[in-house]
């Protein structure tokens, strides 16, 4: 644990990027193998699962501390984060130990599920036996989040150097599911190794088109496709293997039950890119339908027919047990047609549909993207590799604009992390008559310095305490973004919004000029209505698209 | 039994017997005052007491004032009450205020540490019924290694940065924690100051302190001249055209805010030096067990919970509004002397 706290103090002591890679490359050549494969794992979200969980920490540590409960939960609001909180109450240490990384882990996987005084017994002696650096990590081993400022990019970076590897083949590498209590470090980094019959590629990834597609060149050069509001996913069909994955690397296969028929008919060596949608019939329905699939191990027949899952396949990497991805996305899309073709009619899967045409015809397609249940436009070069990651200039993301409300702030709580004693989570309110109704929570769109600016505010405002919450007076007008709207029975509003947040704050409107929930819910009318056209537009077919399809 | 001795108003705290108050946020007649931070001496007043060691820094930092000055622990009948100057530990003269009527005592500790940095006049305990207390870091969260420890630390780091061919640059507050700073350098290098913090330490070395020699960045001052320096800024000068000349920096922040992971991260600091003039969570309680005070007042800082554990402890404890309204103007730490 000692070198795990020096490799993360360094990690934190420095912005850059270059010297963040240097500190990791030089922890990959030199600590104990089975400590960098547990490292590796952290740092890409394989986390081990919970021992403990918060509510026995919280005790745990207030009585370890000596502080009330009340105490202990006012100093978290304050820290914003649980393993500090819990590090900086506990007495000095009385005696030191220096467990591996390894042990550590080991052990608390060892820990889960057993009675609660052997687990509470191996905290506390940790707690009393570990610096004050490396009982913050281990608090945070325990608690799950770990987020060490680190992207997986720079992770593997780092790792390719210290291991002479191509960048782009140990990322590779690094995809799937291994399990890190059982993979040597040179299994991992080396060719061959464990798991590979269902190990998915890294997913490309695209870039926000900020302003319009001027800039991008000639529009011949691009296919343009429906960006999806789904799971990205992708379907690995192997001899002996069958697998479905998220683009965070969850195996996904057993909650999408709908998709298992393909490993009867995808032939062997197939590898496609798409989105997992919930299906309508002739398009996705809304975002949230799919959502209540999403975190259930087993999905109960009602959902399968309420919100049947649905593939849109809009690449194929791997084609006849032959990886596709250095040629151009002109070939991969010619291929991932053939092969969709070739399939038995009724599986739930089809090509995305495609088109080309100039960006006038492309601007006007995707101002009608909201009909077609789609976020936006995707602009691929077609004579474009399937890239690792994000690689800017080849794949773009054309989102549609938001769509806006002026809303009045009337809670306020602290954040967390580096939002920590910042109040920076807000509810906010519309007029409905002569109430003001809560809508929406929005946390992000702000400067630092805006947040600082609303926390002193907010600390003069305060009309009532509700722990870490503050009601505070309705005064400071806010534009609200979101992408979509649902009707919501669960809330008072009657109304959900698909991923709200700030756009700016209106210091020049009072809270007389906030808009109305009535206008929310013609919205919510007008959505729906929408919503209900057949889908239309794209087509799917071979290339190039006849443009008279736009 | 009359009035309340001290009293809370939109001023500040009030002696209606003395006809005065302590550190007054509005223009008031007569203002006793605890140390020379911007919010504490304010401009306006029309006559200021305060230390012999405290009066330079406001006199410079405020102009042409009417002021006068006393001695630590000299008393002084004013109206109806009798007040004295005790050391608090937070900066160079700064001073608990000590007010009398009658056999009854109120002390009013301004900004205080109780661990000796070396520099200030260390803290006293002042025996009191009354006890007006800061608490800036009043929660557990907030507890400080010994100040030898933050020194090794703050070595170390220089000496690394100089051995990798940078300047470091360490931000702190202009009065107090950047003397406070100087004195526990070790003798490694040269250390050069912002114009801002040689101010008030030329004042402070005027006046017998004992601080050691520092050079103000001017023109033909930078990373050829003074290869592997120390620079002393305030933290606004960070990131600034004036910091470029220094060419490749380590950028360091010296304050008790240092220890949230969050703050040290939104300030874009990766090293941070947890270190202050405010007692830490021990010292405050260990303070006011020391005064034998039945009744504290709490003010600046997490005035809501630290009042509730001072309940839960025994004590008859309240809260001092501040100037600001809310109870909790210094939840931000952007807002706060560092």
């Amino acid at each position: 644990m000692k070198r795990f706290a020096a490799l993360f103090t360094a990690l934190e002591s420095t912005p850059k990027t270059g010297e963040k890679t240097a500190a990791l490359t030089e922890y990959f050549r030199t600590a104990p193998e089975p400590d960098r494969v547990w490292t590796i794992a952290l740092l890409s979200g394989r986390r081990p699962k919970r021992a403990v969980n918060a509510t026995e920490l919280r005790l745990w540590a207030a009585q370890a501390a000596n502080v009330p409960l009340w105490l202990f939960e006012e100093s978290y609001a304050v820290a914003g984060d649980l393993a500090e909180t819990i590090a900086h109450l506990l007495p000095p240490a009385t005696t030191t130990a220096a467990p591996s990384l390894e042990s550590t882990v080991r052990a608390l996987i060892a820990l889960t599920g057993r009675a609660e005084t052997e687990r509470r017994e191996f905290v506390l002696a940790a707690w009393r036996t570990l610096g004050s650096d490396e009982r913050f990590l281990f608090n945070k081993l325990l608690t799950g989040g770990f987020r060490m400022g680190v992207s997986r990019g720079l992770m593997t970076r780092a790792l390719a150097q210290a291991t002479g590897v191509d960048n782009a083949v140990m990322a590779h590498r690094l995809m799937g599911d291994w399990d890190p209590a059982h993979t040597l470090f040179g299994d991992l980094t080396q060719d061959g190794g464990a798991e590979t019959a269902a190990r998915p590629y890294p997913f490309a990834l695209a870039s926000p088109l900020e302003s319009g597609p001027d800039s991008l060149g000639e529009p011949d050069e691009y296919l343009a496709e429906w960006k999806w509001d789904g799971i990205r996913g992708q379907i690995i069909a192997r001899t002996g293997a069958f697998a479905i994955w998220s683009r965070g690397e969850d195996l996904i296969t057993d909650r999408f039950p709908e998709f298992a028929p393909l490993q009867d008919h995808l032939p062997p060596g197939t590898v496609l890119d798409g989105e997992i949608v919930a299906w309508g019939g002739t398009a996705p329905l809304p975002f949230a339908d799919l959502q209540k699939r999403i975190g259930r191990k087993t999905v109960p027949r009602k959902l399968l027919a309420e919100a049947p899952a649905y593939f849109l396949a809009y690449d194929l990497l791997e084609d006849g047990g032959t990886d596709l991805r250095d040629a151009p996305l002109s070939h991969r899309r010619t291929r991932l047609e053939a092969v969709l073709t070739a399939l038995p009619p009724g599986l739930p899967l089809s090509a995305s549909p495609v088109t080309t045409g100039d960006w006038t015809q492309l601007a006007n397609l995707r101002a009608s993207a909201r009909a077609q249940m789609a976020e936006g436009l995707m602009l691929k070069r077609l004579a474009a590799p399937y890239h690792t990651g994000r690689k800017r200039g080849d794949w773009w993301k054309w989102k549609l604009d938001p769509f806006t409300v002026d809303a009045v702030m009337i809670y306020a709580q602290s954040g967390h992390g580096r939002r920590a004693n910042l109040f920076s989570d807000f509810t906010f309110a519309l007029r409905d008559g002569n109430d003001l109704v809560p809508f929406t929570k929005a946390y992000s769109g702000l400067t630092d310095a805006e947040f600082a600016e609303i926390t002193r505010w907010v600390g003069k405002h305060t009309l009532e305490r509700f722990g870490p919450v503050r009601r505070v007076t309705p005064e400071l007008v806010f534009e609200i973004g979101f992408e979509g709207i649902q009707a919501s029975p669960r809330h008072k509003s009657g109304i959900a919004l698909r991923f709200p947040r700030i756009l700016r704050w209106r210091r020049d409107k009072g809270v007389a000029e906030i808009d109305t929930l009535d206008g929310l819910r013609d919205l919510l009318r007008q959505v729906s209505e929408a919503g209900a056209l057949p889908a239309e537009g794209l087509k799917t077919g071979a290339l190039p698209p006849d443009p008279q399809d736009i | 039994m009359c009035a309340q001795l001290l009293s809370f108003t939109d001023r500040g705290i009030f002696c209606a017997d003395g006809g005065f108050y302590i550190d007054p946020w509005r223009p008031v007649d007569r203002a006793l005052i605890t140390h020379g931070h911007s919010d504490h001496a304010r401009w306006g007043h029309g006559q200021y007491l305060c230390t012999h060691q405290a009066l330079p820094v406001i006199r410079h930092r405020l102009g042409d004032i009417r002021a006068e000055s006393i001695a630590y622990g000299e008393s002084r009948q004013i109206g109806g009450a009798r007040v004295s100057f005790h050391p608090a530990g937070h900066v160079p003269g700064s001073a608990q205020i000590r007010v009398e009527r009658g056999g009854e005592v109120w002390v009013v500790s301004g900004d205080y540490k109780v661990e000796d940095d070396g520099l200030s006049e260390p803290f006293v305990p002042v025996s009191c019924h009354s006890f007006i207390t800061e608490c800036t870091f009043g929660l557990p969260l907030f507890q400080w290694q010994p100040q030898a420890v933050i020194a090794a630390q703050l070595a170390a780091w220089w000496q690394s940065n100089a051995a990798q061919g940078k300047t470091s640059i360490l931000a702190a507050y202009g009065l107090g924690k950047a003397q406070r700073l100087m004195t526990l350098l070790p003798d490694a290098g040269p250390i050069l100051t912002h114009g801002a913090v040689e101010e008030t330490t030329r004042i402070l070395r005027n006046q017998g302190y004992p601080l050691p020699p520092t050079t103000r960045v001017a023109a033909g001052i930078d990373a050829k001249s003074y290869p592997g320096a120390l620079v002393i800024a305030p933290p606004s000068a960070l990131g600034t055209p004036w910091a470029r000349r220094f060419g490749p920096v380590s950028e360091a922040f010296a304050s008790g805010w240092m220890a949230l992971r969050g703050i040290r991260r939104r300030r874009g600091f990766g090293t941070g030096f947890v270190i202050s003039d405010h007692a830490d969570w021990p010292g405050l309680n260990a303070a006011i067990r020391a005064t034998g005070a039945d009744r504290v007042f709490v003010t600046h800082g997490y005035t809501t919970p630290f009042r509730r554990w001072l309940e839960e402890q025994g004590y008859d404890a309240g809260i001092v509004q501040t100037e600001f309204g809310g109870d909790e103007a210094d939840f931000a730490p952007e807002a706060d002397p560092l």
